[in-house]
């Protein structure tokens, strides 16, 4: 029989497109706005124009007056009908965020919290209202930059914190400054990550209904992980969970801006139970810039030591994090600061490690989960030491990551901060890459068009990502977020197939995915597969979609039960056939004998049998033709993937503009389900790594004025900027029981700003300057070179 | 983002608008293409009374070329400038500008009246248009002025134009023989509105550049003619050393402050980057 990637059975492999990209391209895609419901109202926030004041008083008469208005909410309002919460997390104990409300109460602790709620016929109608609630509003002073926020006699964001620290951990192993003390050679550097976001195309949008008669509340919403939902609409609404339902249809981007819980979401539900009709939002782009959470935002002072060699003897990492006013929830905004200290230098053999993060509240957007969290910055910080390490000895930048890498004889391996890697293929992604992009060619081609006074920088980064994780983390955290995920299998009487999964979807194609590993696992084909996901109340309970786990745990359960299916179907099929079932095989959607491959009956025999004619079964087999199984990797606490990227940039030392050429990505993710879906998550990915490190920022004034509030001013990157993107994929085998794929949706975001980086640090190598800043915008390359001419430091060229 | 709302007429001919315009005591706005009018109506930027939707009036567009003028009605759309051989013979800078207008579907609606009329100190065409000296047509009620594009910019988003006023038409000088072009913009993404830019015209005379018209977008509140950057070329000619130069004058021509693209300092040193960059273009079109 043939068979798709390592040995799996087909269509595993084989790149079929996006089931629903037809439907979507097509006009038919029904995303939450496309919905509307009888008698439905709409609701605009008004927000904070201020980064940090007191509401003294806030008269909404007027507005509740205003043509098409039904009613007008304050944060009171709202309190009175829904808990607080709290973004904590046991596993770092003191984190002790302050209760958050859906709307704000007597202090707005960033611009553009909701501070008030109208809600009328129309959105427009809405709108105007809003300009009529008057608010008595005390300016306080703003805690905008971290470092400021943490100088004793700061403002306090918290009257009752005792200080704009959230959280300070540390993680260490080994006598690092001892280690530091023999090193031949430090490289210190200072970084600051700007502070981006997700920009999705279909902006956060929901629709909650109240049905007073059965006390059940149903929402439909663009969101990541609708079980996660129901579990919190019904706890801090306090509705019986089984009254709670949360429909995600089509959603058009989340990349973990639709993973969080967020006020104004929560308003929205309180709103539509108080009122008994259904209520819209969506959120516009002001809105989405200014409420969906933000990311990275952190100042990194990082130590690399390397002995003579080039071989790393220690590497410090001290964290300055910046979250906004509250830890996000429920998953809380430790993780990315976590994810920094636990992956900072992960490809590399570390003798002595130290990380230290600080978490710092200010007067800006939450920081949430966006896609690779944390990731990108811990490759980033790493792989430009490690090329300042190479740069100071004089050694290519491929050998000295050859020096220090993991082996294959390291592994299993734990790494310093405790985190268990079954397998790297490190070595063969960077022999790989070498290889296809021919690095020395390339090199070759750089230092002749230097001499030409044509500035170009090649930068490659390794990267080490943690995906499909299990529930160590949220789990020991006290977090209700599932790291488990179920699958329903069902033969219909025809011998079609319908899938029901926890997985989600918001564009990656991974109900394609599930239904090729069912195909793959049942014997049928993928057209012959209809899967459904997104909705809490019909599809078994699992986590949706974060982390990369799709692939590793969505496609890995409906592959288990896509099998036991199959065994389910041939226990049938052996009665009717009065043959073993092990004697018989399903190939092409028919029952054949394993052996010759003849077929002997079809699919539609067995579910005409299973559900109509079951006397012609013996009376004790009972036909289980739909089967429902669940899985949560316990073996580990996260599937440890890795990978590696080069970028290909000039640079116009007289403008500081950088031109991508272009970006190569060698990843090993495992098992490949389908290469086309693989290799555009992977490209995708690759473009916001790119946007992080080139475009994207999301710009504050001292005052805490967002600055970048519109598309105009937030540059996200645009197809006529982006490179060609070569993908190349290891296929390093993980247990053989297992399906076996690992997660791939944030490789690309993992490892492309590290890449980018090294790159314009290369193309600024002959200037003497550094940069250690995202966005590298041209005007802070600008800067860079000018203070290297001033230093003297220009290397003759 | 929802639109406050307002009345909305669309006349099917020049008089009728001008009759709305007379009456509306400066509440009404002008609709062209629409594609920074509606982002301005959605943000709330824009809360006019009346919109005067001007698509349906004949002749408002349409490119003719009459004796050495070429007419540009104001309706005229980005897209049909890109087709018009009139354009590419006789306007040269135009058909280079135009390909870092904005993306293909705000060029198919976008209008060229509509960027004079909003004038954005980055745009391409305010500054083509003061390059290459053109005629701007105001209509009213009390008939039809003519307004030369150095008196029509006066500030941020500020022209000669009068509330009761349409831009009807721009007339364009056609290129002559002898004469020629450079264009050069610096954005962080194609189709962005410039960082810098620099919009210029010469006559060629034995190798030596005369009557060199250089405007600068995007690094003043207005569309601006380096007239002293401009001089300081002709008078020491055309080598880089000579051009790199003239461009440290530019900060007695141009004045940019600091915005989220980019502070004072940086700002000017792109003034002068385009400069140079723009008069070479115009060079190396010569060298053929
Ligand atoms: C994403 C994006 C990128 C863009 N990039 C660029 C760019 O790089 N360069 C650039 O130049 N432009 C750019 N633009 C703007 C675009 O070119 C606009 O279309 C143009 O500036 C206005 O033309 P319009 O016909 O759309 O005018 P409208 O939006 O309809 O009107 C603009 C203003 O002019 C007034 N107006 C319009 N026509 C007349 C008239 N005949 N008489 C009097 N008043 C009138 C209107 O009342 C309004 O105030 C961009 C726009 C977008 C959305």
């Amino acid at each position: 029989m043939p068979e798709g990637g390592m040995d799996r059975p087909l269509p595993i492999g084989v790149r079929e497109p996006r089931a629903r990209a037809r439907r979507l391209v097509a006009g038919r895609g029904r995303y939450t706005d496309d919905i509307s419901l009888p008698r439905m109202l709409h609701v605009a926030f008004l927000r904070s124009p201020y980064a940090h004041a007191r509401i003294r008083s806030i008269d909404v008469a007027a507005a509740a007056a205003a043509p098409g208005v039904e009613a007008v909410f304050t944060g009171r309002d709202i309190a009175a009908a829904c808990n607080p919460w709290q973004g904590n997390h046991a596993l770092f104990p003191d984190l002790d965020s302050p209760p958050q409300y859906p709307l704000a109460i007597e202090i707005a602790r960033w611009q553009g919290e909701a501070v008030a709620a109208v809600v009328a016929e129309t959105r427009a109608q809405a709108e105007d209202a809003l300009a009529l609630i008057e608010i008595d509003w005390e300016e306080l002073p703003a805690v905008v930059d971290p470092e400021a926020a943490l100088v004793p006699g700061a403002p306090k964001i918290h009257p009752d914190r005792p200080s704009n620290l959230a959280l300070e951990f540390t993680t260490a192993k080994g006598d690092v400054d001892d280690a530091f003390a023999r090193a031949a050679h430090v490289i210190e550097e200072t970084f600051v990550f700007g502070r981006h976001t997700g920009v999705t195309l279909e902006p956060r949008t929901i629709i909650a209904e109240f049905d007073p008669t059965e006390e059940r509340l149903v929402v439909h919403q663009s969101h990541q992980a609708p079980h996660q939902q129901q579990d919190l609409y019904a706890r801090l609404l306090g509705i019986p969970e089984h009254k709670v339902r949360v429909i995600c249809p089509d959603v058009g981007g989340a990349f973990g801006v639709k993973l969080q819980f967020y006020a104004d979401e929560a308003a929205v539900a309180v709103i539509a139970r108080l009122l008994g009709r259904p209520v819209k939002f969506v959120a516009d782009r002001f809105e989405a810039f200014a409420a969906d959470i933000h990311a990275r935002d952190h100042r990194i002072t990082a130590r690399l030591g390397v002995d003579a060699e080039g071989r790393i003897v220690a590497l410090d990492v001290d964290d300055l994090f910046a979250i906004g006013p509250y830890s996000q929830y429920p998953r809380a905004s430790v993780t990315e600061g976590g994810h920094i200290a636990r992956l900072t230098g992960a490809p590399y053999r570390l003798p002595a490690y130290r990380a230290r993060v600080r978490m710092v509240y200010q007067n800006k957007g939450l920081i949430g989960h966006y896609r690779a969290v944390g990731q990108p910055i811990a490759c980033a910080v790493a792989e430009r030491l490690i090329d300042g390490a190479a740069a100071k000895i004089g050694l290519d930048p491929v050998e000295i990551r050859r020096r220090n890498y993991l082996r294959d004889e390291d592994f299993p391996y734990t790494s310093p901060t405790g985190v268990a890697f079954e397998h790297l293929s490190l070595n063969r992604c960077l022999d790989l890459l070498v290889e296809k992009l021919d690095l020395p060619a390339l090199r070759a081609e750089q230092q002749a068009l230097r001499a030409k006074g044509i500035y170009r920088g090649i930068g490659i980064a390794s990267f080490v990502e943690l995906t499909g994780p299990g529930p160590d983390y949220y789990g020991q955290g006290q977090v209700r977020v599932s790291s488990q995920d179920g699958c329903i299998v069902k033969l219909e009487p025809s011998g079609k197939v319908r899938v029901v999964a926890s997985a989600t979807d918001q564009g990656q194609g991974t109900d394609t995915a599930i239904a090729q590993v069912v195909a793959a696992g049942l014997g049928v084909r993928t057209a012959d597969v209809h899967v459904l996901l997104g909705d809490s109340e019909v599809c078994p309970y699992g986590g949706g979609a974060y982390a990369s786990r799709g692939a590793s745990i969505g496609c890995e359960i409906a592959f288990r039960a896509a099998r036991q299916l199959k065994g389910n179907v041939l226990k049938v099929a052996g009665a009717l056939l009065q043959m073993p079932p092990d004697a018989l095989d399903i190939r092409d959607g028919a029952i054949v004998d394993a052996e010759k491959g003849v077929e002997r009956l079809t699919l539609a025999d067995i579910g005409r049998v299973g559900y109509f004619q079951q006397y012609l079964l013996p009376p004790d087999l009972q036909p289980e033709l739909a089967v429902v199984q669940h899985y949560v990797p316990r073996d580990q606490a996260y599937i440890a993937g890795n990978g590696i990227q080069a970028s290909y940039v000039e640079l116009d030392p007289e403008t500081g503009f950088v031109k991508l050429l272009r970006h190569a990505v060698v990843h090993d993710c495992g098992l490949i389900i389908n290469p086309l879906l693989l290799d555009e998550q992977i490209r995708g990915g690759v473009v916001q790594g790119i946007g992080g490190a080139l475009f994207e920022e999301v710009v504050y004034g001292s005052d805490g004025q967002m600055l970048s509030a519109t598309m105009a001013d937030y540059i996200v990157p645009m197809s006529s900027e982006m490179p060609d993107i070569d993908v190349w994929h290891v296929e390093a085998g993980i247990g053989r029981e297992k399906l076996g794929a690992k997660g791939v949706g944030e490789a690309g975001t993992a490892g492309a700003m590290g890449a980018v980086l090294n790159a314009v640090n290369d193309a600024l190598l002959p200037f003497g300057a550094r940069i250690a800043q995202t966005p590298c915008t041209p005007q802070r390359i600008l800067r860079a070179i000018r203070e290297a001419r001033a230093r003297g430091t220009t290397q003759s060229h | 983002m929802k639109a406050p709302s307002f009345r909305y007429v669309r006349p099917t001919s020049l008089e009728e608008a001008l009759d709305v315009l007379a009456q509306a005591d400066g509440q009404a706005q002008i609709l062209a293409g629409g594609q920074s009018l509606m982002p301005m109506l959605a943000m709330r930027i824009a809360a006019p009374e009346i919109l005067v939707d001007i698509n349906r009036i004949p002749e408002l567009a349409g490119i003719t070329l009459e004796n050495d003028l070429v007419r540009i009605g104001a309706l005229t759309r980005y897209v049909e400038l890109e087709k018009s051989s009139v354009v590419a013979e006789h306007l040269p800078l135009i058909a280079r500008a135009l390909p870092h207008v904005a993306h293909v579907a705000i060029r198919n609606r976008g209008t060229i009246g509509g960027s004079l009329s909003l004038a954005d100190p980055a745009a391409e065409m305010p500054a083509c248009a003061l390059a290459l000296g053109a005629e701007i047509e105001l209509v009213s009620k009390s008939g039809v002025r003519s307004v030369g594009a150095e008196d029509y910019f006066l500030g941020l988003y500020e022209t000669a134009r009068q509330p009761d006023e349409i831009l009807a038409a721009v007339r364009f000088p056609a290129a002559r023989s002898g004469s020629a072009c450079g264009f050069y913009e610096l954005s962080r993404r194609h189709g962005d509105f410039a960082l810098a830019g620099a919009a210029c015209t010469a006559r060629v005379e034995g190798g030596a550049l005369k009557d060199l018209r250089v405007a600068m977008f995007g690094c003043d509140d207005r569309p601006v003619l380096a007239k002293k950057a401009a001089a300081e070329v002709e008078r020491r000619g055309t080598s880089p050393e000579a051009l790199a130069a003239a461009a440290e004058v530019l900060a007695e021509d141009v004045a940019p402050t600091d915005n989220v693209n980019g502070d004072a300092e940086t700002r000017l040193h792109y003034a002068k980057v385009v400069f140079r960059r723009a008069v070479a273009m115009l060079l190396e079109s010569t060298r053929g």
